[in-house]
């Protein structure tokens, strides 16, 4: 790979900015399209009523918590990978981290979304919210539902933070190089930055103290997600080891999700010379390390709930392991191990190619994992004349799509206004400051991709 | 800073800008009136060197005893003001007060230390401040606020002494 000055960086990456191709605004217009789909069955259930819905006793929550847990997982991708390199001081992470917080912001924000969608009367979701209100009706502090509320106000508040304000220098970048409109908005939200000492000083006092702050919030709150189910008496659920359980589960596909997103973005704003392979290679073994963790993990569960021998625990157990959700358990284990693993663990499969399709496996299989979670314990509940089955509607399978579509969109509209790989902090690695010198050179790209 | 009279010098790179803030130094301006700007941070130079003194780090952490502190008590006060039925447990049970007194510290935490960089990095003001657009290709900005007439062009001679490329003054001459 040639070597880039400073001068070069900036062009680099400011360029997909300009001007959009055919085949953005095609890809644009068909998740616009799956969006308006999904915007119209939330309609139609908000007019008809959750019924539409395929939630019904016993299983009462099915693919809207199934996505809400998905994509809270989802974001731990960013902000926590982020915090967690830049604290570590992992050079390589710089051409990484924005990728991965904005994964963190969109799929929280998505995620977030679910238990209102859930509720069946979205317009009456202020009860949920803790608020002097005049009924005399405070949400139960007790309940981890409540616990979810502040747990995600807080991680959203400190990644939407977390991503905005290294973006201010670049903020200021576009700004003094923008005409017209563009110049007017970039001036707004470069926030005035001209790059002084105490600017550059106070924000990278800023980044450590969110970087620390922000670690233990992420970790928070995929475990108050768990505590969602680990808090109540249901068969499988009630679990201690359910909070790292999720926790590994959620950065195992937050890696996944950005490996992938990276590989989009490597292809389509032709970043080739800043995601490297080194990077995907760093990412793949992380990757590997959480998909032996999550093995660990399900089979430690597994386990326990094996030599209990509960019969309530056993019958949701065999559900899973050969009754009717069984195929969908099989495909779990084979997207989540089988085929990560080797592909991962051998180096000469640990090509870029090789870790997206591993990723592509994992986030299948970390939906299903969710999935599989929720839906054969609600439906195996204790005495079998309450067992239920649960089938998802036309309605629940077009509004998890438009999800999908609207994290695709609401990607694709911030790689076009922001750079997507934060050209500051590229510009002050070590390895540029010479200036002038080779500046992107970690490790030379042997072209296996 | 918000003052409409200054000069100063663009410079091409770190090194020619470290010997322009010692130029100015050895001139007599004080480091106060001395105007750095980049588009990187160039921690390794010492024109970067001023102001790192900041409160930010014990201000985010008073942020997350204010916040902690509000979370503690609504989680005490709503638990105490509508009781449940709670079968023999404590009524402000324990591990509900502490998640939630928890997760608002961390806010708290967060909250101030954003508010504190607004502030104290002097962003989102309207007032006009010095800058030059040539920052965001790469130069250096040295230069001095409020010089004195006298003075002006010995400044203008020891930056560009000290390297820089192109010198921009306003204000009075």
């Amino acid at each position: 790979m040639a070597a880039k000055t400073p001068e070069q960086i900036t062009d680099d990456l400011l360029r997909p900015l300009q001007g959009a191709s055919g085949r953005y605004w095609s890809f644009l217009a068909l998740f616009g399209g799956v969006i308006v789909a999904a915007l119209c069955a939330f309609s139609w259930q908000v007019y008809a009523g959750i019924g539409v819905a395929g939630i019904r006793r016993p299983v009462f929550w099915g693919f809207y918590i199934t996505n809400f847990v998905f994509w809270i997982g989802l974001s731990h991708a960013g902000t926590l990978i982020s915090a967690i390199l830049r604290l570590a001081n992992a050079t390589w992470r710089r051409p990484v981290t924005r990728c991965a917080e904005v994964i963190t912001v969109f799929a929280l924000s998505i995620g977030a979304t679910f238990p209102i969608i859930h509720l069946g009367r979205p317009w009456l979701a202020f009860w949920l919210f803790p608020y002097p209100s005049e009924r005399g009706i405070w949400p139960n502090i007790r309940s981890p539902l409540l616990w979810d509320f502040f747990a995600i106000n807080t991680y959203l508040l400190g990644s939407v933070t977390f991503l905005l304000l290294p973006m201010i220098p670049d903020m200021a970048l576009i700004r003094d190089r923008a005409i017209g409109l563009r110049k007017k908005i970039y001036t707004i939200v470069a926030l005035g930055w001209r790059g002084t000492p105490k600017q550059w000083h106070r924000l990278e006092s800023a980044m450590q103290i969110m970087a620390v702050a922000v670690i233990p919030v992420a970790v928070s709150v995929h475990s108050i997600v768990s505590w969602d189910f680990a808090m109540a008496p249901v068969p499988a659920w009630h679990s201690t080891i359910f909070a790292p359980y999720f926790v590994c589960g959620a950065i195992f596909s937050g890696i996944a999700a950005l490996i992938i997103a990276m590989a989009l973005l490597r292809k389509f704003l032709h970043l080739e010379d800043y995601l490297l392979r080194i990077h995907f290679e760093n990412l793949g073994k992380l990757l590997l390390v959480m998909s032996l963790l999550w093995f660990y993990f399900v089979f430690a569960e597994r386990l326990t709930v094996w030599y209990g021998n509960d019969p309530s625990e056993m019958t949701v157990f065999w559900v899973t392991q050969t009754g009717s959700f069984s195929p969908l358990f099989w495909l779990m284990v084979v997207c989540n191990f089988v085929i990560p693993f080797p592909i991962l663990a051998i180096k000469k499969l640990r090509t870029i190619t090789g870790c997206v399709i591993a990723s592509i496996g994992v986030v299948i299989g970390m939906w299903l994992e969710r999935f599989l979670i929720i839906v054969p314990s609600l439906s195996h509940k204790y005495l079998p004349y309450s067992f239920g089955t649960y089938r998802p509607t036309w309605v629940e399978i077009t509004i998890t799509a438009g999800t999908f579509a609207g994290m695709a969109m609401l990607y694709m509209i911030f790689a076009k206004t922001v750079p997507i790989i934060s050209i500051w902090e590229l510009k002050a690695a070590p390895e540029a400051q010479s200036h002038h010198a080779p500046a992107l050179a970690p490790v030379p790209d042997s072209g296996a991709d | 800073m918000a003052s409409t009279n200054w000069i100063y010098g663009l410079f091409p790179g770190p090194d020619s800008a470290d010997r322009g803030v010692r130029a100015l130094r050895a001139a007599g301006v004080v480091q106060e009136k001395i105007l750095v700007m980049s588009s990187e941070p160039y921690e390794e130079y010492s024109f970067t060197r001023a102001e790192h003194e900041t409160l930010m780090p014990w201000l985010a952490t008073a942020g997350g005893i204010v916040g902690g502190t509000c979370g503690y008590l609504l989680a005490r006060l709503t638990q105490v003001a509508y009781p449940i039925t709670v079968g023999n447990m404590p009524r402000v049970s324990p591990f509900p007060t502490a998640i939630v007194t928890y997760e608002l510290t961390m806010f708290g935490a967060v909250l101030t230390t954003v508010i504190t960089l607004l502030i104290t990095a002097r962003l989102a003001r309207k007032r006009p401040e010095p800058y030059d657009p040539e920052i965001s290709n790469g130069k250096i900005l040295i230069g001095v606020v409020d010089p004195a007439d006298s003075a002006r062009a010995q400044l203008e001679d020891s930056l560009r002494q000290a390297g820089a490329e192109e010198i921009k003054s306003t204000g009075s001459r």
